[in-house]
C-alpha cells in the first residue's frame, strides 16, 4: 500500500548509481524513466497553460468583474460572468465537511491505531478504507434519497434556535449546502482517517511508554503523547480532505439544488460551486467563449485545489524532516 | 498520627495517588474510550447504509440475465426492461484504454522516482504526483475538453474520457508501484550488480517482478478509481442508450452516466434502473478495489 506521508522503513537510497553501462538498453530505459517522470510535470504545466489560454479570450470578453460581481450571463456578445458565489459555496460547503469529518476522523485514527483490538485492527480499517471505495455519484444518489429525510429536521432545528446566525438562517429548501456538506464529510472520511492512522502509528513507543509510566491514564497518554505528535500529520490530513471536497463534483451537482438568482449568506440553501456549476452546463459547451468561461471556472478551482494540496503537502515533508 | 488512629484505621485503606487515577481522571478515561468506539460505528454505518440501500433497492434487476445483455435502445423511462449491457461494456472499453495509457507511464514514473531519481528534479516530480493525485477529476475534464474539443476540434468521444481519465489514474498506480519498488531488498539489486548485469536488466528482470503483484495492486486500485468518476463524462461522453462499442465515434455509455441520465425520474421502471445501475457499479468498483487489497496483503514482500 502506498504510504501517505511518504516514509516507509526502506525508505533508503537504492544504491547501483554507477551500474549503468552506457549501453543503448540502458540509456534506452533511463530515458524511458525520466521521459515519464517528466511527463508527469510537464502534464501539470500543460493543464495550467492550457487551462489559462482557454480562459483568457473569455475573460477579455467579460463585461463584469470576474472577482466581485455575482452575474452569470453567457449572451454572446454580452458575456458577463463572476465568481464569488461559487467560490462562497465552494469554499463553505468544504469547510464545514472538514469541521464536520476531522474531529471523527481523528478519533477513528485513534481508535483503529490504541483502542481497538491488535486482531481487528487490520480488518476494521478495511472497512474505513472501503468507504473511499464508493463512487461519488453513489453517495449523491444516497445523499438526495435517502439521506435527505434525516438530515432536514435537524437543519430545521438549527435553523429555529441558531437561525439568528447568517450562516443557518432557516431552512427555505431542500438540497441544501448543508446537506452536501454531510456527504462531503462523509466522503473525505477516510482519506482523513488514513493520513492520521499513519501517523499516530509512528507514535515512538518510547513516548507511550514513558508517560504509561508517570500514571497517566490511557486518554492522558493519548492527549500527552500521541496527539502532539501527529499534530502536523493531522493539519495536513484535514488539508487533503479540503482539497478533495473543493473539487468533488457530482455529488455535489446532485444534492444541492441550483437555486437562480436567490443567493443567501446560509447553509441551509441551495447554490452551485466551481465544479457543480461546470458540471450543470457541461452540455453546452458549444462556443468557445461560452467553454471559456467555465473553464476560467475551472481554473480557479485548479489554482485553489493546487493551494491546499501544496501546502498539504509541504506540512508532511516539514514533518518528515523534522522527525528523522 | 498517634497508635490510637492506625489501630482504627478501616481495613482496606483510603486510594492513593499512587494506586490508581483519582476518580475524575478515571472517568475522563471512560469517556475518552466510549468515543473513540463510538466515532468508529459513525464512520461505518454510513457504508453500511450505502451498501444496504443500493442492494435492497437493485438487487431485484440483477438476477434477470436481460440486465447483463440488453441495452436500453427503445425502451422508455415508463417501460419495464432492458439492461445495462451499453453502459458495462462502456465503463471496462475505456477503462481499459484508459490504463493501456496510464501504466506504462505510471510505471516508468515510478522506476525514476526509486532507481534513478536524485536531487531536485527528482523532488519536483514527486510533487507533481502528489499535485497530479489532488487535481479534481472535473478540471482533468476541462484539461482535456480544452485539448481535445476546442484545440484540436474533435468530438466528445469515449477515447476523450479515457484520456482525461489518464490523469486521474497515473498518480495512484505511481504511488503504489513506488511503495512496492521500495520493498525490494537493496541486497536483490547489489548481488545483480555484483554479477555484472547492467542497471536496466537488474530492474527489468529483477525489481519489477518481484514487485509485480504491488503493481498489479496498483493498477486495480486505479482502475477502481476511474471507473467511478463521473464528472469527466459529463463533459466528454454525452449518454447513450445503444451499444457504442468504437471508442472514436459516437456517444458511448458509462455507468455512472446511466445512473445520472435517469437520476430525477420519478417513474417506477427508471428508477429501479438507476438503482440497479449503482449496484452494478459499486460491484465493479468494490470486487476490482477488494481484489488490489487482498493481491497486497498475500504477496507482501516479507520485511
Amino acid at each position: 500500500m502506498s504510504s501517505i506521508t511518504g516514509r516507509s522503513e526502506l525508505d533508503v537510497e537504492p544504491s547501483g548509481d554507477d551500474a549503468s553501462t552506457g549501453r543503448l538498453g540502458d540509456r534506452i530505459f533511463s530515458g524511458l524513466a525520466t521521459g515519464s517522470g517528466a511527463f508527469v510535470v510537464i502534464l501539470i504545466v500543460l493543464i495550467a497553460v492550457f487551462l489559462l489560454s482557454q480562459a483568457v479570450p473569455a475573460l477579455l470578453d467579460n463585461q463584469a468583474n470576474f472577482l466581485t460581481d455575482r452575474v452569470w450571463d453567457l449572451t454572446p456578445g454580452d458575456l458577463r460572468f463572476g465568481i464569488p458565489d461559487l467560490l462562497y459555496v465552494t469554499v463553505a460547503s468544504s469547510i464545514m465537511a472538514m469541521l464536520i469529518a476531522v474531529p471523527i476522523a481523528i478519533a477513528v485514527a485513534l481508535f483503529l491505531t490504541q483502542y481497538a483490538p491488535k486482531r481487528l485492527a487490520t480488518p476494521f480499517g478495511y472497512l474505513v478504507d472501503l468507504l473511499a471505495a464508493v463512487p461519488s455519484i453513489i453517495y449523491g444518489l444516497w445523499g438526495v434519497k435517502v439521506l435527505q429525510p434525516y438530515v432536514d429536521p435537524v437543519q430545521t432545528f438549527i435553523g429555529d434556535y441558531f437561525g439568528w446566525i447568517p450562516f443557518f438562517a432557516p431552512p427555505a429548501n431542500t438540497g441544501t449546502v448543508f446537506l452536501a456538506s454531510v456527504v462531503l464529510a462523509i466522503m473525505i472520511l477516510p482519506i482523513v482517517t488514513a493520513l492520521s492512522r499513519e501517523v499516530f502509528d509512528q507514535t515512538p513507543l518510547t513516548h507511550k511508554e514513558g508517560a504509561l509510566a508517570l500514571g497517566a491514564t490511557k486518554w492522558e497518554m493519548i492527549r500527552t503523547a500521541v496527539l502532539p505528535f501527529g499534530t502536523g500529520g493531522v493539519i495536513s490530513a484535514a488539508m487533503l480532505g479540503l482539497g478533495r471536497a473543493l473539487g468533488e463534483t457530482i455529488a455535489v451537482t446532485i444534492i444541492v439544488s441550483t437555486n437562480p438568482g436567490l443567493f443567501r449568506f446560509s447553509l441551509f440553501s441551495g447554490g452551485e460551486t466551481f465544479a457543480s456549476k461546470i458540471a450543470n452546463n457541461a452540455a453546452e459547451f458549444d462556443t468557445p467563449t461560452k467553454a471559456g468561461a467555465f473553464i476560467a471556472a475551472g481554473l480557479v478551482l485548479f489554482i485553489l485545489t493546487f493551494v491546499v494540496n501544496a501546502a498539504a503537502r509541504i506540512i508532511i515533508e516539514r514533518r518528515k524532516a523534522f522527525i528523522e | 498520627m498517634s497508635t490510637v488512629t492506625q489501630d482504627v484505621r478501616p481495613e482496606t485503606p483510603p486510594a492513593s495517588p499512587m494506586d490508581r487515577p483519582a476518580r475524575s481522571r478515571e472517568i475522563k478515561n471512560v469517556i475518552a474510550t466510549v468515543v473513540m468506539w463510538l466515532a468508529f460505528l459513525i464512520a461505518v454505518i454510513p457504508l453500511i447504509w450505502i451498501l444496504g440501500t443500493v442492494l435492497a433497492k437493485g438487487g431485484n434487476l440483477l438476477l434477470d440475465s436481460h440486465w447483463w445483455l440488453n441495452s436500453q435502445r427503445g425502451i422508455t423511462n415508463r417501460e419495464v426492461g432492458g439492461g445495462a449491457y451499453h453502459a458495462i461494456i462502456g465503463t471496462l472499453l475505456q477503462a481499459v484504454v484508459c490504463a493501456v495509457i496510464a501504466v506504462p507511464i505510471a510505471v516508468f514514473t515510478a522506476i525514476y522516482l526509486v532507481e534513478y531519481g536524485r536531487g531536485r528534479f527528482a523532488r519536483v516530480v514527486s510533487f507533481m504526483v502528489d499535485i497530479l493525485t489532488g487535481i479534481p477529476s472535473i478540471v482533468a475534464a476541462l484539461f482535456i475538453f480544452a485539448v481535445w474539443v476546442t484545440t484540436l476540434k474533435q468530438d466528445r468521444i469515449g477515447f476523450a474520457v479515457s484520456l482525461s481519465l489518464v490523469l486521474l489514474m497515473i498518480p495512484v498506480v505511481v504511488r503504489s508501484t513506488e511503495e512496492m519498488l521500495k520493498l525490494v531488498p537493496n541486497e536483490l539489486r547489489e548481488a545483480s550488480y555484483a554479477l555484472g548485469v547492467p542497471k536496466y536488466k537488474t530492474i527489468s528482470r529483477i525489481v519489477l517482478p518481484t514487485a509485480f503483484s504491488g503493481i498489479i495492486t496498483g493498477i486495480l486500485l486505479g482502475l477502481a478509481r476511474v471507473m467511478g468518476e463521473t464528472a469527466p463524462l459529463l463533459v466528454l461522453g454525452p449518454y447513450s442508450k445503444s451499444i457504442n462499442t468504437d471508442l472514436f465515434s459516437g456517444f458511448m455509455a458509462a455507468l455512472p452516466t446511466m445512473i445520472n441520465q435517469d437520476r430525477s425520474e420519478a417513474v417506477d421502471p427508471a428508477v429501479n434502473r438507476v438503482w440497479a445501475a449503482a449496484l452494478t457499479l459499486i460491484i465493479l468498483v468494490m470486487l476490482l478495489n477488494i481484489a488490489g487489497r487482498l493481491i497486497a496483503r498475500l504477496s507482501k514482500v516479507s520485511k
